[in-house]
């Protein structure tokens, strides 16, 4: 049954995928790339890894779907295509594709007990961590804890992606010349729309508390630093949009969100630092309590919360440095 | 008891699937953007809830079931919102539903 229903799922990615190459209107393929990471989360979820689910769910289909409509506000909306055909570009891509379908077929069973991934380090994070950590969800405990050093990577790549996008199209207030009050007060996309903003006006409260939920209920659930970080994103990105780009940058200014953006990655690294003042290594949460458990869980509670704060921060200000060119 | 609740869900469950399916031919098959919408509507609206209170009844009393239920009430207030955000903006942006005359008491700067 799981694989007839992979099997279905994989079929309307791939078709989704033909329809965004093929698409000449970019509004056409931004909602099909929306569709796409949709499909995606489905197929991660009947994979059984709830969280990255819930973060393709919750970034991809939501959150840079938005991003990407920001964009193409200020771009023209259909794609030009030259008529000619680069054969060197469609035989490479052939050449790629014959290579990775063939390589499949080395690819163990799926959820072959036997194969190398759950063979190699997966035993020992199932077997140690209720006695090093003591909390349910083994992917929070090793995102957080074994494997700290490449989630500090990936907050400093979110945080650096950041400040690409302020460098390159600025934030009113922040950055690039521009003042807040430069921004159109009260004009938003949904200014027609009456229902729509009084939904939406409903729902954010709910979204925000769903976002607190996920970022505190990490270690014992799906969900974390990232998944909470974009969802509490998409509740004020959702007021901006009902509310108007003006009121959304009067109620978190530009300049708190730049150093909101930076103060994540700073508490992160902070407990590092902090860990190796108190004698241990780099991220070693151990020495945070007397009790080498809690301190692991108080680690892990302090880096998903500097994780939280970075990634809504930075999702917000590339929101924002879209959203406020526009007008 | 469990057998009348089976059967219960099995309605349910079969008629939601019913209804998406009506809602899928009708996107196809309808003629412009106003009566597909209203083919998709009943998607999100009648097909999703009647299978999620299908599951509901399968879960019974439980969390699951509160889940459930606070998913019914968030599609109830988002899938109506989106269908009438569409037909909004579809409106302003001048597309006119099919052989149907504007009503005459419409405000002028709706009117096409």
């Amino acid at each position: 049954m799981t694989v007839l229903f992979g099997m279905f799922l994989l079929t309307l990615l791939v078709i989704s995928a033909i329809g965004i190459v093929r698409a000449r209107n970019l509004f056409v393929a931004v909602m099909l790339t929306g569709i796409f990471s949709l499909l995606m989360a489905a197929n991660f979820f009947i994979l059984d890894a709830a969280d990255v689910a819930l973060t393709e769910a919750a970034v991809g289909a939501g959150v840079s779907t938005v991003l990407l409509l920001g964009a193409l506000a200020l771009i023209p909306p259909n794609e030009n295509r030259s008529k000619r055909v680069r054969w060197l570009v469609v035989s490479v891509v052939t050449l790629t594709a014959i290579t990775l379908g063939y390589a499949t077929f080395e690819n163990p069973r799926l959820g072959d007990p036997e194969a190398p991934v759950h063979q190699h380090v997966a035993p020992w994070y199932l077997e140690q961590t209720p006695v090093l950590i003591d909390i349910p969800n083994v992917v929070t405990a090793v995102l957080g804890s074994y494997r700290g050093y490449d989630t500090l990577g990936e907050v400093l790549v979110v945080l650096t992606a950041g400040i690409g996008v302020l460098f390159l199209l600025g934030l009113p207030g922040a950055y690039g010349g521009r003042k807040t009050e430069d921004v159109a007060r009260g004009r938003t996309y949904l200014s027609h729309h009456l229902v729509p903003q009084v939904v939406g006006q409903l729902l954010i409260p709910f979204i925000i508390l769903f976002a607190l939920y996920v970022q505190f209920h990490g270690e014992y659930g799906p969900g974390g630093g990232f998944q909470a970080g974009a969802i509490f994103a998409a509740a004020l990105i959702l007021f901006a949009l009902i509310q108007g780009e003006r009121e959304a940058l009067t109620l978190i200014p530009p300049r708190v969100l730049v150093v909101l953006m930076a103060t994540g990655a700073l508490l992160y690294g902070s407990v590092g630092v902090l860990t190796m003042l108190l004698g241990a290594n780099f991220l070693e949460y151990g020495v945070l309590s007397s009790d080498p458990v809690k301190g692991q869980q108080w680690g892990i509670i302090l880096i998903e919360l500097g994780v939280g704060i970075s990634v809504a921060s930075v999702l917000l200000a590339i929101y924002h440095a879209f959203a406020a060119r526009g007008r | 008891m469990q057998l009348w609740l089976d059967i219960l869900s099995w309605i349910l469950l079969s008629g939601g699937g019913l209804f998406v399916l009506i809602g899928g031919i009708g996107i196809i098959r309808l003629p412009d953007l106003y009566t597909r919408m209203h083919a998709a509507s009943l998607t999100d609206t009648m097909g999703t809830v009647m299978i999620l209170v299908g599951i509901m009844v399968q879960a019974g009393l439980s969390l699951a079931s509160f889940k459930l239920a606070a998913i019914t009430v968030f599609l109830l207030l988002t899938g109506p919102t989106a269908t009438y955000a569409l037909a909004n903006a579809a409106m302003l942006a001048g597309r006119h539903p099919k052989d149907v005359e504007m009503p005459p008491d419409l405000p002028e700067d709706l009117r096409l």
